[in-house]
């Protein structure tokens, strides 16, 4: 498989190029104001470093935080119909309830309860009711409200009622936008909505972003399908995943801990990212960040997305040493690293120029000034970072055996060799573009997260895995190397019948063109 | 009688998800929503139990049923009120007063959403001082006062009476069988209780408690304090021990979440293993072997950063956690009380030893 990666980060445009386990080219440019011609130039630099060809390729996969920081910024959101399917039930939570009022006034336009939706066990809750969902269909169209989010109650467990409304929204209005729930989420209803809203509001916005990306590519003359990257490591072909915005949240430090993985070739490992301001900590199983189980929060909204499980602390290559008080970060130079810092002719004291000087790097272009920082200052300075990473890591791992642990970043020569409770501290080539490599490394998969009733437990997990199988497969996946990542089964509490909600998740490689 | 603000409320529910034991549900649809009722106009008090008359009528409230499906149905504070509204209209009298069966969990915000529909004062008591799986574990039902009629509401307009059972053990049969015909979530009115009743075998005072502890966690919080540590020194409780998750085991029996979960010691721990079982909430607890605490002492599990309590639905491997174990209700702990609620109520063949107990001794 030979594959281009691209992070379209906040300061730079990474790309690279990954031929099955060797990274042929990699390069780093400034991202650009309006995304194209960072790409653009990017791809265009790593090009010449191929000699202008890039040979046959399988896929050229972006990962961006476009949508992440529309929804952060509160910019570029349109104004969304809100379909609920449930009453009498929940009424007296509406969708947008517990959203932050300034995003709920950018992307509210209209809300509509209806009756219908399901029991947990699948029976109906109460007959969907046709002719009030025709009403708001028009009243969408009247208003000029083209994106709909459409909810019902238990939707994960059947969704007819979703499905059924959108037949009737799309009689209606034939050019519709809608976003199904069941398609987004879990059991947990707001914040399966909340995912639904969120996507809704941000499919305008997707379809220019993908077009824009479509443009450089063609701009670039680079001819090959185009992926983007999703939260959990994955990828979705560019014309599904311009439909499901929301699944790119947070992919960069995804992408970061995965190509970290691809790199090392090991699949259970700590990872840490050291950038210029923060370092990500993060661990690996079975080649994957481990997710966060709790609610998520994107811009003040609670979601359930699946979510790097990740600890960030003010560590980076560009922190403040303060010599008076003994302690380095949070405060960091930031982008004004390769200005401000010792190590470039600036003024500033950072942990890069205490690693320079400890004679972990080379970096900088006037090496000559850190002869000027005290001894003991060094000292202290590596000894606080070194704690800061050690107790963090230990915070983040979740087994007592010991485990290798990669470091990876612009920053990665601040990481200590040792530390306790890792087998090994690894540096990895091509590891500040690590981003990059896990874009270009990502899997399809497929997920399903069900209540099952009225089966045994092995035949409610078969049933759950040959869901999932069939997800991953028309989400682009190869059906012959799929496997298994994740399975979670939940006996439900009361409810008879021995209900249980099933979670398994699978993942493979795409589908060579 | 005091005004109960929006702040106490959000208090209130990080208190009584503490107080839950890891079942009852997370209180955050509840408070949501009370925000949205008081937002537009809406307000509640809290009753003393002292200025409470003998002859005061009280109205006791719950939605029964599995967290889970609460996620999806969410929860409705009309269809809270229209259950006491039912009782009422059965009973031929209104009420003088609203009071929880459980303060653990979600329940605890159920009175203040009748409370919002209907102006009564909420009084400050429950039955549990906690959450506990069964009726029959109220402090009503280890008073053998009477457990009959219960009104049961859903918002489709099924409405059901259960006008009269022989005992606790058969209320609970026959009202679970109803709520789980009706998609496993009802707001129920529980047996109507005078104010001398309640005085005698209420657990006073345990919507105070709860705001309090809610109280120590936020400002411990935002004075970057240890959240744990202000709720043993708020409640007097104790950490019986720190670890990380290693195990957890589920299976449902008889229609409850029963299992176990299983810690390895970090710091002080380090070396150590703690292993909980748990029927929805959780129960009893061994180190290295030894069973070490027990119901009705209230055992729960607090994310070690954040203070946050883990519900036995969301517990799962890798998770940092401290084992707190706060006191149990005097009258939980008397002969009558163990019968209801004891080690030998849940099926294990142990006398009940308090954590407390044993600090005395040492």
């Amino acid at each position: 498989m030979r594959r281009i990666g691209v992070d379209v980060g906040g300061t730079n445009t990474d790309a690279v190029l990954v031929d099955t386990d060797r990274v042929l080219a990699a390069v780093k440019k400034p991202t650009s104001e309006d995304v194209t011609s960072g790409i653009v130039s990017a791809l265009n630099a790593l090009l010449d470093e191929l000699g202008g060809d890039p040979g046959g390729l399988d896929g050229v996969v972006i990962g961006t935080t476009h949508f992440t920081n529309a929804v952060v910024q509160r910019r570029d959101l349109e104004h969304i119909g809100a379909l609920r399917i449930g009453l009498p039930s929940g009424a007296a939570l509406p969708p947008f309830a517990d959203w932050p009022q300034d995003l709920a006034a950018h992307v509210s336009g209209r809300v509509v309860m209806v009756e219908g939706g399901h029991e947990y066990d699948g029976r109906p809750f109460m007959p969907l009711n046709e002719s009030d969902v025709r009403q708001a269909a028009k009243r969408f169209q009247d208003e000029g409200i083209d994106s709909v989010a459409i909810v019902a109650v238990f939707s994960p467990l059947t969704s007819e009622c979703e499905e059924r409304a959108a037949e009737i929204l799309r009689e209606v209005s034939p050019d519709i936008k809608l976003t199904l729930s069941h398609n987004l989420g879990r059991v947990g209803l707001l914040e399966r909505e909340n995912a639904a809203l969120l996507n809704a509001s941000l499919r305008r916005l997707a379809e220019s972003t993908t077009l824009a990306f479509t443009e450089a590519l063609d701009t670039s003359g680079i001819e090959a399908p185009l992926y983007l990257t999703q939260n959990d490591g994955t990828v979705m072909r560019a014309d599904q995943a311009e439909a499901f915005p929301v699944y790119s949240f947070s992919s960069g430090p995804t992408n970061s801990m995965r190509g970290a993985a691809h790199l090392s070739g090991l699949n259970d490992a700590m990872v840490v990212d050291v950038g210029g301001t923060t370092t990500d900590i993060g661990h690996l199983k079975a080649g994957f960040p481990r997710e966060a189980n709790t609610v998520v929060e994107i811009g003040g909204v609670r979601t359930l997305f699946r979510m790097p499980d990740l600890l960030s602390i003010g560590l980076g290559g560009g922190s403040l040493v303060d010599t008076e008080h003994h302690t380095v970060g949070p405060v960091s130079v930031g982008y004004g690293l390769t200005s401000e810092a010792l190590v470039f002719g600036g003024g500033q004291l950072t942990a890069t120029d205490v690693g320079v000087a400890a004679g972990l790097s080379q970096i900088g272009t006037s090496l000559a000034s850190t002869d000027s920082i005290d001894e003991p200052v060094i000292s202290w300075a590596m000894d606080r970072i070194r704690e800061m990473i050690e107790t963090n890591v230990d915070r983040m791992k979740v087994d007592a055996a010991p485990l290798p642990l990669l470091a990876v970043g612009g920053g990665a020569f601040l990481v200590p060799d040792s530390i306790p409770g890792i087998s090994e501290v690894i540096r990895l080539e091509h590891g500040s573009v690590a981003n990059a490599v896990g874009a270009a490394i990502a899997q399809v998969s497929g997920e399903v997260d069900q209540v099952f009733s009225g089966l045994g437990r092995e035949e409610a997990l078969e049933r759950a895995s040959s869901i999932a199988r069939n997800r991953a497969i028309s989400a682009g996946a190869n059906s012959e190397n799929l496997r298994v990542v994740d399975v979670e089964d939940l006996p439900l509490a009361y409810l008879p019948g021995d209900a249980r909600r099933v979670r398994v998740k699978v993942v493979g490689e795409t589908v060579s063109s | 009688m005091r005004e109960i603000t929006e702040r106490d409320l959000e208090l209130l529910a990080t208190g009584a998800w503490i107080l839950g034991a890891g079942g009852g549900g997370d209180p955050y649809h509840s408070l949501l929503a009370m925000k949205r009722l008081y937002s537009s106009g809406a307000s509640t008090t809290l009753m003393d139990p002292d200025d409470l008359a003998d002859d005061a009528r009280i109205a006791v409230v719950s939605t029964m049923g599995a967290p889970l499906v609460g996620e999806e149905r969410l929860t409705d504070p009309e269809v809270a009120a229209r259950a006491v509204q039912m009782m009422e209209e059965y009973i031929g009298h209104g009420f003088d007063a609203v009071m929880s069966l459980e303060i653990g969990g979600s329940n605890s915000i159920q009175p203040f959403m009748v409370a919002a529909f209907t102006g009564l004062p909420v009084l400050d008591a429950d039955t549990m001082g906690r959450a506990y799986p069964e009726a029959q574990m109220s402090s009503f039902a280890i008073g053998d006062l009477r457990p009959y009629p219960l009104t049961l509401a859903d918002p489709r307009g099924v409405e059901t009476v259960v006008s009269k059972v022989p005992t606790w053990k058969w209320m609970e049969r026959v009202s679970r069988k109803i709520c789980t015909e009706v998609g496993s979530t009802a707001a129920t009115c529980k047996a109507p209780r005078t104010g001398r009743e309640v005085k005698e075998w209420g657990i006073l005072r345990t919507v105070s408690q709860a705001i309090d502890i809610g109280r120590a966690v936020h400002e411990a919080r935002q004075s970057k304090q240890n959240p744990v540590q202000a709720v043993v020194d708020c409640e007097d409780g104790r950490i019986l021990f720190e670890g990380k998750i290693v195990e957890v085991k589920r299976r449902t029996t008889e229609g409850f979440l029963r299992g176990s979960v299983e810690l390895e010691g970090l710091e002080a721990d380090k070396g150590h293993r703690m292993k909980l079982d748990f029927q929805n909430e959780f129960s009893i607890g061994w180190i290295n072997e030894e069973p070490r605490v027990m119901v009705p002492d209230i055992i729960t599990v607090l994310d070690s950063m954040t203070g946050e309590a883990i519900g036995t639905e969301a517990i799962r491997y890798g998770q940092r956690v401290q084992i707190l174990v706060l006191r149990a209700p005097e009258i939980q702990t008397t002969p009558k009380g163990l019968e209801h609620v004891g080690p030998r109520a849940f099926g294990y063949d142990l006398d009940f030893e308090s954590v407390f107990a044993e600090v005395q001794r040492t």
